[in-house]
């Protein structure tokens, strides 16, 4: 049955009848049915960046009442025990339910159109991905409502999470609800690694790729070999709390140094897997705005993987202040120092772009632009912690609080912003309004540095990270007001922001195809873009198919409005991965409700788990398998397709 | 490429099946987690003044005898993939079969093995180990046999066939991936005690 299907060159006119077939044969069912099965990458990657976003804002909410706390010395707005809960739920929500799911959501709902392909490599583990991410932040906030939440800070140190000490199932929770969103991360890795080899457009060789998908390949490529470190982690802990291990268990000969090592093995990578691709969107709508191309496209993509690769040998200047050999601590000292150059040569990259070009100062370009200068600051503070002797002074204390909210608010909050007003048009079919996303703009800037920048002398003057409340004369009255008032200015940002939003997907101008004059492919699709994105297959070129003619460096013509024809049934194109040549039409799965169901099974596994249910363990395992397989049975409707 | 040169494609490149690509990645972060289980398997060890393994070394010839048998599956595996790119699904089918009965046998010599043990998950450190990552193999060996059974039954059924043995070529990768980590496993908990 190898059916040598001679893929047809042709056009597609908008309105014909074929195009009518290709849109019959990509939607979704209407309706509950459509919503639940459907494995259009667009619908998923909003759904991403939706439910990111909310946690986005619970986890901001956590914020505003620690801030509350700690407005002035000695307040007791909450409890003791109800702070710790707030600080470690605000922490995890922020890093893992938020910082890489609405990355995630950018990628999946762009890589394919900037790609020049119809959908992801795996349709259906991309809809799986993301219903176990939903169901794991719902576990994860299971315990919340009972007072009951994780309350150990988001790494979780041992002993005090281990048995002894922490005694309700508060870790249970943390522990098992973080397992199960490593399979939904890891799935998503998975994803984005095979659609990169696999599914460029004809013509797309590796040169020619879009500069944002290098960073979503290199946090995919992290992602596979950090995340196993931190899964076990917690399950070690889990058996450790539930069935009398000793891994961490000091009296036993446990270590508990094992769950820091094991926990910033994934911990830094993850750094960097939750800015990478952030960078990427900066690096790919930058220079829209400065209309010129990104100056040193090759630098840029190389040193993103360098650091990616960099990343993986810095975990232990999480460690400094744990007595370890100072030959170690120089050593990763060293190596921390040294992963400030290829995020320097990102942000050379940057200005130069912007110097070399003439911006033009949309909102997405205030986002931009406000984010090189939240990272240099970041970056400064970084290098400044990775000098061992200074981080022993300025370990746990609000100075790292500062650091690191530069860096994560900084290099993923305001990029993702910017890019959701830059793709704006592309999601909704509409403009946003330019008034508001500037009064958003200037009001998250002012309130984000106003916010954050006294934690830096905060932590100089040695307020200790997480304390509860302070005695008023230790001299952080003034700092600490300020801190409160510039988070609320922050938070009010946000909130102009998702007015503009919802204001605009109701009200704003309907959005041309390419809005802002863009080189790359998802601009080629209608705004919004339909169920099979491209019409016919595209062919690559250039580096930026849209801006050939006008750039001197014009290596080759790309050709879009005439390419391969695949409309028997769902089809995209796979490529080679080195030079993307044409190799084999990829037959795309249909709708299915299996994702969906194996997501629940597995959960409910989790529940089973957490609860020492083992007949419910036993019976969801066994229909978890069952669906799998259900999933993955061979579907003969589509070769037959394919024969005729 | 010029526009006339545009060649034709085929519908399936058996050689580069995204599956093929995506079992890839899935050893690639298994193989990963194993590495992190004897990474905090060694950091213990090594930092502990308990007498390790606290009953002695371990005996060898069961243990051997697993290996011997797992190992052999794995080319019966391999032989039941190229029968089947040779068109002879019954022989195929039959191979993989066998490697299975080894893969069972595996399994009940290794609970054997577990029930022989004096000590348990929880009695010290090494038996919170030696448990755990016994375990955590034992699981993906029952995984590994599950995705044999399920291809094999597909190729009886017809939907695996010479040019489309996708699905058989990626549960033999991931059985030879669960037997060479066995041989990590095997080293660390009965060789290396004996060096």
């Amino acid at each position: 049955m190898a059916e040598a299907q001679a893929a047809q060159i042709g056009s597609i006119v908008p309105g014909s009848p074929e195009e009518k077939r290709l849109h019959e044969i990509w939607e979704a069912e209407p309706g509950w049915r459509g919503w639940l099965s459907t494995t259009d990458h667009k619908s998923i990657g909003l759904r991403y960046l939706f439910t990111a976003f909310f946690f986005l804002i619970a986890g901001g909410i956590e914020a505003l009442i620690i801030r509350l706390q700690l407005a002035r010395p000695n307040l007791s707005l909450v409890t003791p025990e109800q702070y710790a809960q707030l600080f470690t739920m605000h922490g995890l929500t922020m890093i893992f339910l938020y910082a890489l799911p609405i990355l995630s959501g950018f990628s999946n709902y762009l890589w394919p159109l900037v790609l020049g392909s119809r959908d992801m490599a795996f349709p259906r583990l991309n809809a799986f991905s993301y219903w176990i991410f939903i169901f794991a932040g719902a576990f994860l906030y299971a315990s919340f409502p009972l007072g009951q939440a994780p309350n150990d800070g988001w790494f979780n140190y041992v002993p005090f999470s281990g048995p002894v000490y922490n005694v309700g199932p508060n870790i249970d929770v943390y522990a098992l609800g973080m397992v199960l969103l490593g399979l939904s991360t890891t799935a998503g890795a998975v994803n984005f690694v095979v659609t990169f080899l696999r599914l460029r457009a004809p013509g797309m060789s590796i040169p020619r790729v879009p500069i944002m998908t290098w960073g979503t390949l290199a946090a995919s490529f992290g992602n596979l070999f950090a995340v196993p470190a931190v899964s076990l982690a917690f399950f070690l802990l889990w058996l450790d709390r539930n069935f009398g291990t000793h891994f961490f268990d000091i009296a036993h000969d446990g270590k508990a140094l094992l769950w820091q090592h094991l926990f910033w093995i994934f911990g830094h990578p993850w750094v960097y897997v939750i800015v990478l691709p952030a960078m990427g969107i900066v690096s790919m709508g930058l220079p829209t705005f400065c209309r010129r191309p990104l100056v040193g496209y090759m630098p840029v993509a190389l040193s993103t993987v360098a650091t990616m690769l960099l990343g993986f040998e810095v975990w232990v200047h999480h460690m400094f202040a744990t007595g370890l050999p100072s030959l170690s601590l120089s050593f990763f000292g060293a190596a921390s120092m040294i992963i400030s150059i290829p995020s320097a040569v990102a942000t050379f990259a940057w200005i130069a772009t912007i110097w070399l070009g003439r911006p033009v100062f949309k909102v997405p370009f205030l986002f931009f632009a406000g984010f090189i200068i939240l990272f240099v600051i970041g970056g400064v503070s970084g290098v400044m912690t990775a000098a061992v002797p200074l981080d022993l002074q300025l370990n746990d204390t609000y100075f790292v609080v500062a650091h690191l909210h530069y860096v994560l608010l900084g290099i993923n909050v305001f990029p993702v912003v910017g890019g959701i007003y830059y793709w704006f048009p592309k999601f909704s079919g509409r403009m946003n309004s330019e008034k508001l996303g500037r009064l958003a703009f200037w009001i998250m800037f002012i309130g984000f540095n106003l916010g954050f920048f006294p934690m830096h002398i905060a932590g100089l003057l040695g307020m200790p990270r997480r304390i509860y409340t302070y005695p008023p004369n230790m001299g952080w009255d003034t700092v600490n007001m300020v801190t409160t008032a510039g988070s609320f200015l922050f938070a009010l940002g946000v909130l102009v922001f998702v007015i503009d939003v919802f204001y605009s997907i109701y009200k704003g101008a309907k959005a041309p195809i390419n809005p802002w004059d863009a080189p790359s492919l998802e601009w080629t699709t209608p705004s919004p873009p339909p169920p099979y994105n491209f019409a016919v297959i595209p062919f690559v070129g250039s580096r930026y198919p849209l801006w050939e003619g006008r750039l001197a460096e014009a290596e080759g013509r790309s050709r879009l409005d005439e390419g391969y024809l695949l409309m028997n049934g769902r089809e995209t194109l796979g490529t080679t991965a080195m030079h993307a040549e044409p190799d084999a039409i990829l037959k795309m799965p249909a709708d299915s409700y299996f994702p969906l169901v194996a997501s629940i099974f597995i959960s409910a596994l989790f529940v089973a788990l957490l609860l020492h249910a083992l007949i419910m363990a036993i019976t969801t395992v066994a229909l978890g398998l069952l669906s799998l397989v259900g999933w993955l049975w061979p579907r003969p409707v589509l070769r037959m397709e394919a024969a005729a | 490429m010029s526009e006339s040169m545009l060649p034709t494609v085929p519908v399936r490149n058996e050689a580069r099946l995204s599956g093929w690509f995506g079992m890839w990645t899935l050893i690639a972060t298994e193989a990963s987690l194993f590495v992190y289980l004897l990474f905090s398997y060694y950091y213990l060890k090594l930092q502990t003044d308990q007498p390790w393994p606290p009953e002695g070394p371990p005996r060898l010839l069961l243990s051997s005898v697993n290996t011997f048998l797992l190992l052999t599956s794995s080319l019966f595996v391999y032989f039941g993939e190229r029968k089947l790119k040779q068109d002879r699904k019954k022989a195929a089918v039959a191979l993989i079969a066998i490697a299975i009965a080894f893969g069972t046998a595996f399994v009940l010599i290794q609970l054997k093995e577990w029930s022989r043990k004096s000590f348990s998950i929880s009695t010290h450190l090494y038996g919170s180990l030696y448990f755990t990552i016994t375990g955590f193999h034992l699981l993906h060996v029952v995984l590994g046999m599950g995705m044999l059974a399920v291809v094999s039954a597909w190729t009886a059924m017809g939907y695996c066939t010479k040019s489309e043995h996708g699905p058989v070529s990626a549960a033999a990768l991931y059985w030879h991936f669960v037997d060479a980590v066995w041989i990590f496993i095997f080293g660390t908990f009965f060789i290396v005690p004996y060096l």
